[in-house]
């Protein structure tokens, strides 16, 4: 009771620092890539991160806003300061971490899935499509199969509908939704590949502090289950949980 | 925006396509059409000003002073414009940033770069951390303005430069003979009959300038060619209330038409300011006027 006590004593004198400097944090997205991050009909970010993130700078008690970034650069603009957090389904893997910092993980360890439009597409051999820096292209450009890179997850897509490639690996999550809402256009094929540590929010290296806020925060929700509920809402009831 | 927008899966097709035309993301589309026309308003007479100061400073009897113009052209037009656009203003950015934590945080005791991060103080940072997000925007324009303007302006200094060669040595030989001084010269004889042998070039540069705006995205400012990609992309229906498939074709259409139909108009724009400079120029354009009216 006493360390509770002393820790709310704590939390509350650090959000009063944070409020006193009237710092904003702000969350760098893509915005193109739901349910994680999305832009939603009235114009605004949405999605399953928009909601964690929210939830996350009410538990650290900080301020927050919303940025659109490309993915492209979206390292870039985070280690010179254009905003303070890179909250887009990014995964946790060690090329990103010798750059920047990561938060423990909010989202399990991701499975990732290729998406044909015709069966029997051998996806070890075939033109297979991903979006430009991320571990699907790096696992694809590895696998034997030919690669080709497009900018947004969308092109990727796009790409296998008219016939550019054979397949789009990508996680299983963002390709769920379009294969249900295609008619049989679009089928799931070969098998999922598990890929990289888990999605956490990016922070510079240099920006200890707030990170152990996000870590604390992201620990909390994951105790009392609200993250959980979050992932179920936004994944379904059979997608993996804490 | 319409009271019958409410449950838009039970509307008929001409009352939909008028909600999803008037939802949220629309208008930030058709706000992004004027943050494009007024970048173009911005930055041309701005390029334009860059260009007529690095063409003085290429022809400048002061040799230092000339090689600084020269060089300005050679490396900016030199340089990839996406290369300029990626390293440009992230530099810019953080020379800015630099300045200004110097000298309002002169008892900070971190290093500025600290491996990969550049980091400021709060005070220092450009806009402020707690600004609001249109002045974030703000300061992007801004540096997509400036930015533009230095890599157009290089090219425009080159047309000029030419234009000034271009006019005709005896004008200029005239001016002496009546007692003009070098300044004089300038301002009265030569930079007033330029203007017609820049023209077409600079009508060039205008024209590809309108075409560059898309690569305002790279510099976060979300110009039209982002929202076409971003509305026109497959939409399912649990994030939506209109869904729709792969409708980025359509969008690029509409964008197709918009800069067909800006071309145009700048198009005769130009031919009006061309007519209008030649009037009484000595050469074939200002002969065909003079027999054309005599």
């Amino acid at each position: 009771m006493k360390n509770l006590i002393l820790t709310t004593a704590a939390l509350a004198l650090t959000a009063g620092m944070a409020m006193a400097e009237g710092k904003t944090i702000r969350m760098g997205t893509e915005g193109a890539y739901p349910p994680y991050n999305f832009i939603n009909d009235a114009g605004e970010v949405d999605g399953f991160e928009r909601e964690l993130g929210d939830e996350l700078c009410a538990r650290a008690a900080l301020t927050c806003e919303w940025v659109k970034n490309d993915w492209d650069s979206i390292i870039p603009n985070l280690v010179s300061g254009n905003y303070d957090t890179i909250i887009a389904g990014m995964s946790i893997t060690d090329e990103r971490d010798e750059v920047i910092d990561f938060t423990q993980d909010y989202f399990p360890p991701t499975a990732s899935a290729y998406v044909a439009a015709s069966d029997g597409v051998d996806v070890g051999s075939a033109i297979v499509a991903a979006q430009t820096a991320t571990i699907q292209a790096g696992y694809i450009a590895s696998s034997g199969a030919t690669l080709v890179e497009f900018a947004t997850p969308e092109e990727t897509v796009a790409a296998v509908r008219n016939g550019e490639a054979d397949a789009v690996f990508a996680d299983a999550d963002y390709l769920v939704p379009l294969v249900e809402a295609s008619g049989g256009e679009l089928m799931f094929v070969g098998d999922r590949v598990p890929l990289g540590g888990g999605v956490g929010m990016g922070l510079r290296e240099s920006d200890g502090e707030l990170r152990g806020k996000f870590d604390a925060a992201i620990t909390s929700m994951k105790a009392d289950g609200t993250l959980n509920t979050l992932l179920k809402k936004w994944f379904g009831d059979e997608t993996q949980t804490y | 925006m319409f009271e019958f927008c409410a449950a838009p899966d039970t509307l008929d097709s001409l009352r939909w396509t008028a909600c999803y035309l008037s939802n949220g993301v629309h208008m930030s589309f058709y706000g992004a059409f004027v943050k494009v026309l007024l970048l173009l308003a911005v930055t041309a007479p701005v390029a334009l000003g860059f260009g007529f100061v690095g063409a003085m400073a290429a022809r400048a009897p002061f040799a230092p002073l000339r090689w600084f113009g020269k060089s300005y052209i050679a490396l900016v037009r030199g340089v990839p414009d996406i290369a300029f656009f990626l390293f440009f203003v992230i530099a810019l950015d953080q020379a800015i940033e630099w300045l200004r934590h110097k000298a309002l945080c002169p008892d900070w005791d971190q290093p500025i770069r600290q491996g990969n991060d550049f980091v400021v103080c709060q005070a220092a940072k450009m806009p402020l951390g707690n600004a609001a997000q249109w002045v974030h925007e703000s300061y992007g324009f801004a540096l997509a303005v400036v930015t533009f303007a230095i890599v157009f302006g290089a090219f425009a200094a080159n047309v000029l430069f030419g234009a000034m060669r271009a006019v005709p040595h005896a004008q200029l030989e005239t001016a002496a003979a009546y007692g003009m001084s070098r300044r004089q010269t300038f301002w009265r004889v030569l930079v007033p009959q330029m203007w017609v042998f820049a023209l077409p070039g600079l009508s060039n540069l205008w024209m590809v300038l309108i075409k560059a705006t898309p690569l305002l995205f790279l510099l976060g400012v979300e110009d039209i060619v982002y929202w076409a990609r971003e509305l026109g992309g497959t939409k399912t229906p649990r994030f939506t209330d209109y869904p729709h498939g792969d409708w980025r074709m359509w969008y690029f259409l509409a964008l197709l038409v918009f800069y067909l139909a800006f071309t145009k108009f700048s198009e005769s724009v130009l031919d009006r300011i061309m007519a209008r400079l030649t009037k009484g120029q000595a050469t074939a354009g200002g002969e065909a006027q003079r027999k054309a009216a005599a």
